[in-house]
């Protein structure tokens, strides 16, 4: 099981002619993507490598509170990428990120629970917790973008029928629930159909890894398992949370739709 | 009887009126001057200041579903939001279903709509089956107090003559109407009283004038 071969930086760059060809293609085409494309290859390295230095600093802590500060900038990103997500966002900073939290909340719970199910020594300790929150917080957030930007944008096409619903004395929810069912349908779908491809079209990226640094094969699909059910977990809890607070900060409790609460479309 | 105590539907100045049961007021004014958005605050699906009663029973006093169940707002253009328009009338509760059923049937007769339209597809109805179709939306779970919206929007001279049959019969049952229309000859028909809505006289002329070149604010008809 010692088959992990490091990688230099020479590899890294000669890897790294690939985006080159992206980039010539953009220009035959003159699809204008290469400066877009330059920016995220960079960003993409950039970000990555800063990561894994932080990650090393701090798996080499033993103080916990070094761990608690990773995971602190990791809630405000997420909520800060759900926010950039949106074509309408609400307006002002208690709905925003009301709305945009059960991204985070619902990666850390059950961030927790795969921590009960692997338990390692102690519970916190960076090297489990870091990375399968970032991987739980991600997928989530995935989920609970698409569902507030579709039923932001639902109730703002739909505002007429809305209202005529609410008008034949509809309350908020009944008002909202073919909306939200949308809504909640689009957040879990990229989830579930992660689930399928899985293995067939795909072979995950953590399993990937695992195998990669020389783990056997059978013991990364049982990691890969539960990770996939935690994903699961996580998006779903996320992407209702989510759902119901997007249909509850869209009205008020006089039951009225409130779409004077959203932002104009950006773009 | 429906009290309305100093409403403010901006930029109007705060309005105060009753409708009395079995009176129909009708809203004047022209296009942007806030007929809807006037209707819309009674309704309560708008924000507006001040206070609406229903019978000496503020609307505060109830949940906002029930108020509107009482006080029903029936918006110009009709909204279907399901195949089939029975699905979109609202569900009555399971005592009361087949007195519904005949009551509605009824209802559609004096439309002159059949019965079986309320099973087809809405997009294969003319506008004015969906216009009518509304209306008996509107009034089959006995609201006390109708706020119609141009309710013969689009209808030709004979099915408009019997929705303002309709009208009246509501009035004599003891509803009350509050009635938005540009039509002057249907509000003589119908109205007891008038309420003028102009534009804000207390707004200077260079502010009118510049508004005009903007898109309209708000609800337009």
């Amino acid at each position: 099981m010692t088959s992990y071969i490091p990688l230099s930086l020479v590899e890294l760059a000669l890897a790294s002619i690939l985006i080159v060809v992206n980039g010539a293609i953009s220009v035959a085409y003159g699809l204008r993507l290469e400066k877009s494309l330059a920016v995220a290859s960079l960003r993409m390295v950039l970000q990555l490598g800063i990561v894994a230095m932080a990650l090393k600093f701090i798996f080499a802590q033993t103080n916990p509170l070094w761990t608690l500060l990773f995971v602190t900038v990791m809630a405000v990103a997420t909520i800060a990428e759900v926010i950039m997500r949106q074509e309408r966002r609400l307006k002002g900073w208690r709905a925003l990120s009301l709305s945009a939290s059960p991204a985070f909340l619902a990666g850390l719970v059950t961030t927790l629970v795969a921590l009960l199910l692997i338990q390692p020594q102690p519970w916190y300790a960076p090297r489990f917790l870091l990375p399968i929150l970032g991987m739980l917080v991600g997928n989530s957030l995935s989920g609970v973008a698409l569902v507030l930007d579709t039923i932001t944008g639902a109730a703002s096409r739909e505002r007429r029928v809305i209202e005529a619903r609410l008008a034949l004395g509809a309350t908020r929810h009944q008002a909202f629930e073919d909306i939200l069912r949308r809504g909640l349908r689009t957040g879990l779908m990229p989830v579930l159909n992660g689930m399928a491809a899985a293995g067939i079209v795909s072979l995950p990226g953590m399993m990937t890894g695992q195998i990669l640094a020389g783990v056997d094969p059978v013991e990364a699909a049982k990691y890969q398992i539960m990770i996939m059910f935690l994903i699961a977990g996580a998006t779903a809890i996320g992407v209702v949370a989510g759902g119901f607070a997007a249909v509850h900060l869209l009205t008020d409790d006089r039951h009225r739709l409130r779409l004077d609460r959203l932002t104009a479309p950006s773009d | 009887m429906l009290r309305v105590d100093k409403l403010v539907v901006a930029p109007l100045p705060p309005l105060s009126f009753t409708v009395a049961n079995g009176e129909c007021l009708a809203v004047e004014g022209p296009s942007g001057s806030g007929k809807s958005r006037l209707l819309r605050a009674i309704a309560d699906l708008e924000e507006a200041r001040g206070h609406v009663f229903l019978d000496g029973a503020e609307r505060s006093e109830m949940r906002a579903p029930s108020w509107r169940r009482l006080v029903r707002y029936a918006a110009t253009e009709p909204m279907w939001w399901t195949e089939t328009a029975r699905a979109a009338f609202p569900a009555p509760t399971s005592t009361a279903r087949s007195q519904v059923s005949s009551a509605l049937a009824a209802l559609l007769a004096d439309l002159a709509l059949d019965a079986s339209l309320l099973d087809k597809p809405v997009s294969d109805l003319s506008t004015g089956e969906r216009q009518r179709l509304a209306f008996a939306r509107a009034v089959i779970d006995g609201p006390r107090v109708l706020l119609l919206d141009e309710p013969t929007n689009g209808l030709d001279a004979a099915s408009q003559a019997r929705v303002e049959i309709l009208i009246q019969r509501e009035l004599k049952a003891g509803r009350s109407v509050v009635l938005a229309s540009h039509d002057s000859s249907q509000i003589d028909r119908l109205a007891d009283a008038r309420l003028q809505l102009a534009r804000p006289a207390t707004l200077p002329r260079a502010t009118l004038a510049a508004d005009a070149t903007l898109p309209p604010r708000g609800m337009t008809q």
